[in-house]
């Protein structure tokens, strides 16, 4: 038997496909936003249904500072994607710095906000449904924010080291969608802890 | 008219020219290795010995069975061969090999030369396999409590509060938990590359709706695995809060629920036989063309059925929950979402057969386990179909006839197609043919016990025999059937060790396979047996859905029709 091998093989006129990080970080997204939508279901479904305190109402208050940080941290991330896509290496890391800033006080916010929801509110993970709920929901929305800041936080120590080049910023993009999934699943969380919540 | 080009002479050539290499250094170029052809001959080999794992397993639990009031092993042995049973077989032998083929094929039918994220392919694997190990190590290295003692005996679902740390005390629920995660976050990975690559990689001229249908049922896999296996993943990090923090997700004494756990795990686990059964549906849709010497009928149509059956699969969950007491809306809610989905699975098995209809059909081995495909496939639906009737179910669930039912598609359909496609692509993995009289009986003897065992476990289940249990009296009238069920797991034992050993011998002493043993239409076709580790010395083009067939019939290329 031949082991000679026929390959077909014609020329093909404009071909053109989608670029393998933007598809597989959109994966990621989805496969993450299923986690995050049962976290959510069940943070709705006890709704109200702890036996005992302290409940939303008694210990929540709106972040709404933390919130405007995280926010508007999307919106310094895609400048600075923007920026090192016109191979302006040293505005995109100040943008870039910016993210990593807004996104630390978002942490630092949380940080506060759980201090006094232990130590003075007496709410654990433990305590009861809220607390249960409450912790697994932001803290895995947290644990994600933190897992970004690093990734960033990389990018603009190499950017800083004078490693980042216009080449980089279709991966600072694939990055930038992370960060953007980051955010929009916080107007989630808000809305069903901060609002529909309590 | 698509030209042909000729590779650079040399490559793909036989490999006795190759240098020898010392034993560490192939176990090295493995354990290293980015390439998905032997990612995915790792994933199917590592499965195959689960599969003989599994299958002990199995044999144990059936050998308890055979004889009412049976003392042949113990109730707790009992718990942890089936909840080991089923765990290994669905995430450590049927994940595996799928997402296995998946590797090995998928760049190879797209025209590429590797998935997209090789290092992350390596990746998944080697956590998976991590994974299988972690299950297992439970029966060596368990602690805990009396009775709670070494692998996990809670069942491959684990229901709550079974599994609360008051319940479960020690670690073996942990075991569990822990070696799932791990195989769900190579899943997730091997799916996120099956997209990627077939998005972003395909040769050029390759359409989406050029390409081969097994790319397309692996691509609806993989999107469906993004949203199936993350439930899962939730709701065991739930598990471990409510274990190892003291959360109350599944504590009923904080007002938390137990069928909350029940509806998070059954959105993974109904999606999660489909992520099984795509794959099998995926092989057929190559291997009956072939031996039909048609292309396949309904190209559209099967893709369209295929996404539907997709998006469906994620409605039926609470099917597995009639007799929880939902109430009659979500009943008849699922009844009916149950029963839609029959719908697309019927119009491609009718596709199948019309595939068949008025083709020269060649009855080799892989072609053999097919048309068993098609049949036990449809019994295993209407069977199905019953269950679906939710009084009905109140009657059957959790019994015999469940788990006759699940074993029938399991076993019936997509083992069946997963040997087919053994016997199809081995050739094209090896570059041996595997021995056809050896195949021959394999089949035969897998079949006659695959029906003497699962025909006849329907009956105790209408009997009332329900699952789970470790013995039976008497008087109860089940020990008739339970023996023959029984005896029909010999059949398949000695059929698998004949598969086993056919695998082995024919890798040494198999006729030789060229590039294309089965005159088959595909790319993989293409390159020589095995192929060379980067695919394609130039990439192909294509022009239609059946780019070989082309090139071997110029005067009629499927580029005119389609």
């Amino acid at each position: 038997m031949s082991t000679a091998v026929a390959v077909p093989h014609q020329p093909v006129e404009g071909w053109h496909e989608p670029s393998r990080g933007v598809v597989g970080m959109v994966c990621l997204i989805i496969a993450e936003s299923a986690i995050f939508v049962i976290f959510v279901v069940a943070y709705l479904y006890y709704i109200g249904k702890s036996l005992t305190g302290p409940y939303p109402h008694d210990v929540l208050e709106l972040p709404i500072f933390a919130t405007v940080c995280l926010l508007s941290s999307s919106v310094t991330v895609h400048f600075a994607v923007h920026e090192l896509r016109a191979a302006r290496v040293a505005r995109s890391a100040w943008w870039l710095a910016a993210t990593v800033l807004l996104g630390s006080i978002f942490i630092g916010f949380t940080a506060m906000e759980w201090y006094q929801l232990i130590y003075h509110d007496g709410l654990t993970i433990r305590t009861n449904l809220f607390g249960t709920t409450f912790y697994s929901l932001v803290g895995l929305h947290a644990s994600h924010v933190i897992v970004g800041l690093i990734m960033l936080g990389l990018t603009l120590i190499f950017a800083i080291a004078g490693k980042v080049t216009q080449q980089h910023a279709e991966r600072l993009e694939v990055l930038s969608l992370y960060w953007h999934f980051v955010d929009a699943v916080w107007v989630v969380v808000f809305t069903v802890v901060y609002i529909v919540g309590r | 008219m698509a030209t042909q080009t000729q590779p650079p002479a040399g490559t793909g050539t036989a490999p006795a020219l190759q240098r020898h290499r010392g034993f560490f250094e192939v176990m090295q170029d493995w354990i290293t290795t980015v390439d998905h052809k032997k990612i995915g001959i790792m994933y199917i080999t590592y499965a195959l010995i689960f599969l003989l794992v599994a299958g002990v397993e199995a044999l144990l639990i059936r050998i308890q069975l055979a004889v009412p009031n049976n003392t042949f092993v113990s109730p707790e042995v009992f718990n942890r061969l089936f909840t080991m049973h089923g765990t290994t077989m669905v995430f450590f032998v049927g994940m595996p090999i799928l997402f296995g083929f998946g590797n090995y094929l998928v760049p190879l039918m797209v025209g590429a030369r590797d998935m997209a994220f090789p290092r992350l392919n390596a990746f998944s694997f080697w956590i998976s396999a991590f994974g299988g190990m972690l299950l297992y190590f439970s029966y060596f290295a368990g602690s805990g409590l009396y009775g709670a003692g070494t692998a996990p005996d809670v069942g491959w679902f684990a229901y709550a509060p079974l599994t609360a740390r008051v319940f479960s005390p020690g670690h073996s629920t942990d075991y569990w938990t822990f070696s799932i995660f791990l195989s769900g976050i190579g899943s997730i990975g091997t799916a996120l590359n099956i997209v990627a690559t077939t998005l972003c990689m395909r040769c050029p001229g390759m359409k989406l709706n050029r390409m081969p249908l097994l790319v397309w049922l692996y691509l609806v896999t993989s999107g469906l695995v993004f949203v199936t296996i993350s439930p899962l993943t939730a709701a065991q990090i739930m598990l471990c809060i409510d274990r190892y923090l003291g959360g109350h997700f599944f504590d009923t004494q904080a007002g938390g629920s137990a069928v909350l756990w029940m509806h998070f795990f059954w959105i993974f686990g109904h999606p999660e036989v489909y992520i099984l059964v795509l794959p099998a549906f995926a092989f057929a849709n190559e291997i009956i063309p072939v031996f039909s010497r048609k292309a396949i009928f309904g190209y559209p149509a099967m893709v369209a059925a295929t996404v539907g059956i997709g998006f469906i699969s994620l409605s039926v969950w609470a099917h597995h929950m009639f007799t929880v007491g939902m109430g009659p809306g979500p009943n008849a809610f699922f009844t009916f979402s149950t029963m839609v989905i029959a719908v697309p699975t019927g119009i491609k098995i009718f596709n199948w057969l019309a595939t068949l209809w008025g083709g020269n059909i060649h009855f080799t081995v892989p072609m053999m386990f097919s048309i068993a495909f098609l049949f036990q496939f449809l019994i295993a639906g209407l069977t199905g179909i019953i269950l679906s009737v939710s009084p009905f179910d109140w009657q059957l669930g959790n019994s015999y006839f469940v788990v006759a039912h699940f074993h029938y598609v399991l076993v019936g359909a997509i083992l069946f197609m997963i040997f087919a496609a053994f016997y199809y692509w081995y050739p094209k993995m090896s570059g041996r043919m595997l021995s056809n009289a050896l195949g021959k009986w394999h089949f035969w003897l897998f079949f006659i016990g695959f029906h003497l065992t699962f025909d006849f476990m329907h009956v105790p289940g209408l009997m009332g025999m329900p699952r789970r249990i470790y013995t039976y009296e008497a008087d109860r009238g089940w020990g008739f059937w339970n023996l023959i069920v029984s005896s029909g797991a010999i059949f398949q034992a000695v059929a698998v060790l004949i598969f086993a050993y056919n695998l082995v011998v024919s890798y040494f002493k198999g006729e030789t396979a060229g590039p294309d043993p089965w005159d088959a239409w595909t790319l993989e076709w293409s390159t020589s047996s095995p192929p060379p580790s980067y695919n394609f010395a130039v990439i192909p083009t294509v022009e239609s859905r059946r780019p070989l067939w082309d090139l071997k019939h110029p005067e009629e290329p499927d580029s005119q029709y389609e």
